[in-house]
């Protein structure tokens, strides 16, 4: 039985000299084509740093798999089961050209960033770390990238250190230096910061990291689905991303890490799938990747993420820098114009993702996005799971707006002028 | 598009953002509490002077959204001079009853965040969720 998963967006064909059409990208998502509500626009939906929309392939291909060769994984012994099992593992090496590991095995389907930093913390960080060693992560990281090393630090007596940043929003490099100076057993740093957009210099940190005898684990959450990620240019030792932020379903994220190190680290969950042979007393366990996945995964959900993948290739993941940079640009550029309102951040597009917080005056971040939401302008507010960052910027929270493939100037445009109105609200 | 319909930013809301009564503390009081909604930090206080088992002086203080802000503002304006017993009974309907617009989930913890400080002074309680909940 042969099942086709191969993607097809006719729609959206375009020659890859070109720039990407965000409104032609948007024909292929289906929650983007729905009708608006009565008298209403479209939905603008800038949200997509917390979870993209998903393409019509995407969901297909989740459909197909439930419809046609749904079976728990390895050791089915039936024509169903070998089928899931292919796809799976076909996905797997798909992960891994997509990332440029070296072999698919170097790839460990989890569920998401917070479940790939959590395993490495746990794994290899129970079996490394040890008291008074020192773990460097920086002040604009992520929640899920900070609290895993207080754990393990509050556990092993490990010490932390974090990098600060400048006002622009970038990592201080010297006190990065000095810290390194410490001789850190690891560090722990976003390609791109999920509130900022800053992009960070990640493979000269991870150099520094590793001429410092660090062990460097990369949070790709925001980069993998926005810029071309090439573990093995960059060299980080782990690297962590979800896929439902790349268009990918909710349910599979991916924790890649070089091959020695995960061979030499202990599991991370116990149960089936993750075992050689069991015995009352002990247990020795499967070779990786499957030493981490434990119990049965979220088979449809991987395999869709390929899916994904190939739709990314397909527009072309340079483009899609391209297309953010050139909405990144057009944003500050209109921004500007608005009176009272601050960006935080970087200023230009140079380095710089398609992220953007923002304050305007005194005005709370929930009421701004509860009157953006009310002309159907989707964006988030709050403290995006960065309090320590909130603290160093001095604010207690921002909205923020974020592009993807399926956002174009009129999304932009619609989002300034609803900035505009709660100005006038609020005036 | 107009503010109107149903947005929760109709002046009501505005005013008493804008304007609101009851701002500030009371030293002293007789009892003080404030609180935090974590969704959004909200920060309210709210400060009583009690005078034959009424509310005799109320002020409120803090910051945050509109939303939660103005509510508390409404919220003293409603219990100026009601006995503590009737500050208990006040339930969400009937604060929701005072704002007079509708308020979608997402925003209820906002509206109701002066509510639940208020009974959390009043009870004495650490945990006046359930006070407010019940209602």
């Amino acid at each position: 039985m042969a099942v086709d998963t191969s993607t097809h967006f006719a729609r959206t064909l375009q020659s890859q000299a070109d720039p990407l059409n965000g409104a032609l990208v948007r024909a292929d998502f289906p929650v983007l084509n729905q009708e608006p509500r009565a008298g209403g626009q479209r939905l603008a939906f800038l949200d997509s740093a917390a979870s993209s929309q998903k393409p019509q392939v995407v969901i297909d291909a989740l459909t197909a798999y439930y419809e046609r060769y749904n079976a728990n994984i390895h050791r089915g012994v039936y024509e169903l089961s070998e089928i899931a099992t292919a796809h799976y593992e076909e996905s797997r090496k798909r992960v891994a050209r997509f990332i440029n590991a070296r072999s698919a095995g170097e790839c460990v389907f989890v569920r998401n960033t917070t479940e790939a930093i959590n395993l490495v913390a746990q794994s290899w960080g129970r079996a490394n770390i040890g008291a008074g060693d020192l773990i460097v992560f920086t002040t604009m990281e992520h929640h899920s990238n900070i609290v895993p090393w207080q754990l393990l630090a509050e556990e092993t007596g490990a010490r932390l250190g974090h990098v600060r940043i400048t006002p622009e929003g970038r990592l201080d490099r010297d006190h990065y230096a000095e810290l390194l100076a410490q001789e850190p057993k690891l560090v722990a740093f976003t390609h791109v910061s999920n509130s900022l957009g800053t992009v960070n210099p990640a493979r000269q940190m991870i150099a520094q990291a590793h001429a410092a005898g660090a062990v460097t684990v990369l949070d790709g959450a925001q980069s993998v689905p926005h810029l071309t990620v090439d573990v093995q240019d960059l060299d980080c030792d782990f690297l962590a991303f979800s896929g439902h932020k790349m268009l990918g379903p909710m349910g599979a994220g991916i924790l890649y890490g070089k091959k020695p190190l995960l061979d030499a680290m202990p599991p991370f969950l116990g149960g089936g799938s993750m075992i050689r042979k069991v015995t009352l007393d002990r247990t020795t366990w499967a070779d990786v990747p499957a030493k981490f996945e434990a119990g049965t995964p979220a088979v449809g959900d991987a395999i869709t993420l390929g899916v994904a993948m190939d739709y990314l290739d397909g527009l072309g993941l340079d483009r899609v820098w391209q297309h953010e940079q050139d909405l990144v640009t057009y944003a500050l550029d209109r921004m500007r114009d608005v009176p009272g309102l601050t960006v935080y951040g970087p200023q230009d597009a140079t380095d710089r993702s398609g992220v953007i917080s923002f304050a305007l005056g005194e005005v709370h971040p929930h009421d701004v996005a509860a009157i953006l939401d009310e002309d159907n302008v989707a964006v988030r507010a709050g403290h995006h799971c960065t309090q320590p960052l909130m603290a160093a910027l001095y604010v207690i929270a921002t909205t923020r707006a974020s592009f993807y493939v399926y956002n174009d100037h009129d999304d932009v445009d619609r989002l300034v002028e609803s900035i505009q109105r709660v100005a006038d609200v609020f005036r | 598009m107009s503010i109107g319909g149903d947005s929760i930013y109709r002046e009501i809301i505005l005013e008493h953002y804008k304007n609101p009564s009851n701002k500030g503390t009371l030293d002293p009081n007789d009892f003080t509490y404030e609180d935090v909604n974590p969704l959004c930090g909200d920060e309210i206080r709210i400060d009583v002077r009690v005078k034959d088992d009424r509310v005799s002086e109320i002020k409120f203080s803090g910051r945050g959204c509109a939303v939660s802000q103005a509510s508390a503002s409404i919220l003293t304006e409603m219990v100026e001079g009601k006995t503590l017993d009737e500050v208990k009974a006040i339930g969400r309907d009937e604060l929701l009853d005072e704002i007079g617009i509708p308020v979608s989930p997402a925003r209820m913890k906002c509206a109701m965040l002066g509510l639940k400080v208020l009974k959390a002074g009043v009870y004495g309680l650490d945990h006046a969720n359930e006070a407010v909940d019940r209602d």
